[in-house]
């Protein structure tokens, strides 16, 4: 690789990783201060682990994620499945755009207009309507990653199947499903992850006692810079890495399936 | 190794072919000669210049590209003049020179065309067309012809020929197919696993090959194990196999463990009681299993005593009586047809 | 085919796979905005919920005829009259545009090196490029803080550097904002560029240096061009959550950093206007819409000119 592409890289991953390290690194920090290394403590995890509020938000957000995620695994490969397979149907385009328009839409927006339309129908705030969000937003980004494996998977194994006498329900659970199992179990670790991070809708759909953790760790960041959330940070980015050694292991793994 | 210790000269206006199966090495050689591969050690000279440590950009060489690489992106005129910047021509000269490659390969007025409007073999002359706008004194083709379908390659390959005739230009074309290999070069560099193992004109090649490796390659042989007799003068000599003594021509020590090499077109295959004439190293008896029909010629399969099966074809129409299958037969191997190959 | 009961229930289980997902985006993404939409035409109101008219749907046509009555264009008047709207939507636009631009300038080297990286890198590369955008946003731009603040570690390396001698006010400002869009964006630019440029054919760089092309004339002849579809993606990705973000300027920017986002937000939480955050969510829609319009447009004629040059 050219010395221009190494440095380049070398600069962008820095740039991403910085402030990741900074949280991990401070998080062992005795002393409250960034400027000022106190020495190695993992006192703020044990205050972490001492902090109800924060322990119960996290559970919030650990129930809401696992059903959302569900959701928008189901609806995420529904969609991704009828895409690939479903030819040029009437209102395609729509359909497209009405699948990833939540990706990009900006959460303000989905955050008050869903905000509204709970109210709207006299819906209680709580669990229950951030399960229903953030499957909303969270499908389009689950049907990217099965359309994308949808996308190279080999029809032949199901025409063989069909060609042995299997009907489209036994070709699907018994030959498509597992193939692409691995993809839409990445999709929803993507939508599980995608949950627990959310702060802007959360905090337009949530009710009374279900705070979720991000809505927690907001309240306090917003007095200023905490050691505690530093450890609650880095805690989360080692959930997150193994998430993606997770996801990218099952993405993978599709080579030796197939 | 990809390659290993490959040497060989090329003559100016000389179409040469090198030949041999994926994994050969041929197509990392055809990109040392062009520069995307770097070799560990050795040069590659054009003329007097020495290209080794040229990039890419800067080697008079051109390739046109297995997957023709045409810019998708471009009209197939923008393709053709973009090899011309930075030859100093002005914009009317390079006009012309589009207009004169698109002449050359039989594709006037298709500038505007975008590469994805085009036929297979449309793109293939595109391709060949933009490698030469360049007028390089080296071409070089990776398996030019693989993506077509075989009537057109047969009228590719003669167009190709007559190209490299009229521009004097020297090809190098890398390619699995020997008989196209037979068809375009005048000389053939036949590879194994990295290395030149032989190289000729495709006649020297077919009837004095180096190797059972090569008289594998060129086409189909039939190869009989043995031991090798004393010399005798002209050239001929016996040859102790399974079969019984076969006469056979090459060289090689007398007690070696060597391979007689026929072509199944030099067996001549006839019943029993039939089929004379001298100049017969010996007649071999065996059992018609196959006469297969082929158009313009007949297969057959003999099985002989020990068990071994010898190829065997005809011309047709057939000049005597076609054997019946399940017939006892003679094969008669003409001394001149044998040949002797190291073990 | 073994007969129409047959298929019949096949297309029966085909509309039910492509019709749940859009049931549910239906109601829960296109209702809700033309809840909004009917909001932003009411006023406040100290009840439950914080706004009137609210439609009683057993008041017959009579209820239906005061309910249109009671709706009024009031919040967009406000919005057109109060420059606070105005400017927050430029300044919104504004660092989004400038975002991007810095994302397009930065991204391209990076998806390019990563494209061009060995094969047995690439996927190393690509993972920890996704890591950060796994990890929490928030968390994220909190990190930020510590790092921008005047008593952070920017600052405390510079002074120490000697390169100033006051802390920089970098948080809290316009700057802030413009390092933590660009860097939170980062991989949204990165990756779908990476995606298309990966997938080029490595032969058509090697046709074009093989033409005389040197590196840099490839690049910009060759592999940009072709990878303009994948730039579009990833500048687009970007920029339409920006305009709406709310975490970056309301952590990282002062309390003069106006953006759109931050003005519902306080107008929805602070003010408790619920109509007033409608109509503006509803004018941060347009202004969303607006440039993916434009962009489709703009394929669709150059899709056509391509299709006229052939004839």
């Amino acid at each position: 690789m050219s010395l221009f592409a190494r440095t380049v890289l070398i600069l962008a991953l820095a740039f991403l990783y910085a402030p990741i390290g900074v949280l991990i690194v401070y998080s062992f920090n005795a002393s409250k201060l960034v400027t000022v290394w106190g020495g190695f403590s993992t006192e703020w995890y044990g205050v972490l682990s001492r902090d109800g509020p924060l322990i119960a938000a996290a559970l919030v957000s650990l129930k809401v994620a696992l059903l959302s995620a569900s959701i928008a695994g189901v609806l995420g490969t529904c969609a991704a499945l009828a895409l690939d397979r479903h030819g040029r149907f009437r209102g395609r385009g729509a359909y497209t755009g009405l699948l990833y328009a939540p990706m990009v839409m900006p959460e303000v927006i989905t955050g008050l207009s869903l905000l509204l339309l709970f109210v709207g129908i006299g819906l209680d705030r709580g669990i229950g309507t951030l399960v229903i969000a953030h499957a909303t937003f969270a499908t389009g980004f689950v049907a990217v990653v099965v359309g994308a494996r949808l996308k190279g998977l080999d029809r032949s194994l199901e025409e063989a199947a069909a060609d042995l006498g299997a009907g489209p329900a036994r070709v699907f659970f018994g030959i498509t499903l597992p193939l692409i199992a691995p993809s839409v179990a990445a999709g929803f670790l993507l939508a599980f992850t995608l949950s627990l991070d959310d702060l802007v809708i959360a905090s337009f759909v949530s009710g009374p006692g279900a705070t979720t953790l991000p809505m927690r760790i907001y309240s306090q960041v917003r007095l200023g810079v905490n050691p505690e959330i530093n450890a609650a940070s880095t805690l989360l980015i080692a959930a997150v890495g193994l998430v993606v050694l997770a996801a990218s292991w099952l993405t993978g793994r599709r080579g030796a399936a197939a | 190794m990809a390659v290993d210790g490959v040497s060989f000269d090329l003559a100016g206006g000389e179409f040469f072919c090198l030949l041999g199966p994926s994994g050969c090495g041929k197509s990392t050689l055809l990109r040392m000669v062009a520069g995307f591969e770097t070799p560990d050690s050795g040069t590659i000279r054009l003329g007097e210049t020495d290209l080794t440590a040229l990039p890419p950009h800067r080697r008079p060489v051109n390739m046109m590209f297995q997957s023709y690489a045409l810019f998708p992106h471009m009209s197939v005129a923008a393709n053709l003049a973009y090899g011309l910047k930075g030859l100093g021509l002005g914009r009317t000269q390079s006009a012309e020179r589009v207009k004169a490659l698109l002449r050359l390969v039989r594709l006037e007025g298709f500038e505007a065309r975008r590469p994805d409007k085009l036929s297979g073999g449309q793109r293939q002359r595109v391709a060949l067309a933009r490698a030469l706008a360049r007028e390089p004194r080296l071409l070089l083709l990776d398996e030019p012809l693989g993506a077509l379908d075989r009537a057109l390659r047969e009228e590719t390959q003669g167009e190709l020929r007559a190209i490299q005739r009229r521009l004097g230009t020297s090809f190098v074309v890398v390619t699995h197919d020997a008989e196209e290999a037979m068809a375009l070069a005048d000389r053939i560099g036949v590879m194994e696993r990295g290395r030149l193992v032989q190289v000729g004109p495709a006649r020297e090649l077919y009837e004095r090959p180096a190797s059972r490796y090569v008289a594998g390659l060129l086409g189909d042989v039939n190869l009989i194990d043995g031991r090798l007799g004393r010399a005798e003068p002209g050239g001929v000599r016996g040859v102790e196999t399974a079969l019984g003594l076969l006469r056979a021509s090459g060289e090689g020590e007398a007690g070696n463990a060597v391979v007689v090499a026929i072509r199944p077109e030099r067996l001549v295959v006839s019943g029993e009681g039939e089929g004379e004439g001298d100049d017969l190293s010996g007649r071999l008896r065996g059992r018609l299993t196959e006469a297969t029909f082929l158009g313009d010629r007949i297969r057959y399969r003999v099985e002989m005593a020990n068990g071994s099966t010898l190829r065997a074809s005809a011309v047709l129409p057939a000049s005597g009586p076609i054997p019946a299958v399940g017939e006892t037969v003679a094969v008669a191997v003409p001394a001149d047809a044998a040949r002797i190959l190291p073990a | 085919m073994r007969g129409p009961s047959r298929r019949l229930s096949q297309r029966l289980g085909r509309g039910f796979v492509r019709g749940l997902p859009f049931l549910w985006l239906a109601l829960f993404f296109l209702v809700p905005f033309a809840v909004t939409l009917k909001i932003s035409f009411s006023s406040p109101a100290t009840a439950q919920p914080p706004y009137l008219p609210v439609l009683e749907w057993d008041g017959g046509l009579e209820g239906w005829r005061e309910f249109f009555e009671a709706l009024d264009f009031q919040n967009y008047q406000m919005i057109a009259a109060d420059a606070l709207y105005r400017d927050a939507a430029l300044s919104s636009l504004g660092y989004a545009a400038l975002a991007t631009a810095i994302l397009v300038l930065i991204g391209t080297p990076t998806a390019y090196a990563m494209a061009r990286a060995s094969a047995r890198w690439q996927p190393i590369l690509v993972a920890l490029v996704i890591v950060p955008f796994w990890t929490s946003f928030l968390i994220r731009v909190y990190a930020w803080i510590a790092i921008l603040k005047p008593e952070g570690l920017l600052n405390a390396a510079l002074i120490k550097l000697g390169l100033i001698a006051a802390p920089l006010p970098i948080l809290d400002s316009p700057f802030g904002v413009l390092i933590g869009l660009t860097y939170a964006y980062l991989p949204f630019m990165v990756l779908p560029l990476y995606a298309v440029m990966s997938r080029l054919d490595p032969a058509l760089t090697e046709a074009a240096a093989d033409l005389g092309a040197g590196r840099a004339r490839a690049f910009f002849t060759v592999t940009l061009p072709l990878s303009l579809p994948g730039l579009a993606a990833g500048a687009l990705l970007c920029f339409i959550p920006m305009v709406g973000e709310f975490i970056i300027p309301d952590l990282l920017g002062g309390s003069d950093t106006l953006m759109l986002g931050r003005v519902l937000w306080s107008e929805f939480f602070s003010n408790r206007d619920w109509p007033l955050a409608s109509a503006v969510a509803v004018l941060l829609l347009i202004l969303v819409v607006g440039p993916v319009v434009l962009f489709r447009e703009a394929e669709l004629r150059r899709e056509e000119a391509a299709e006229g040059a052939q004839r």
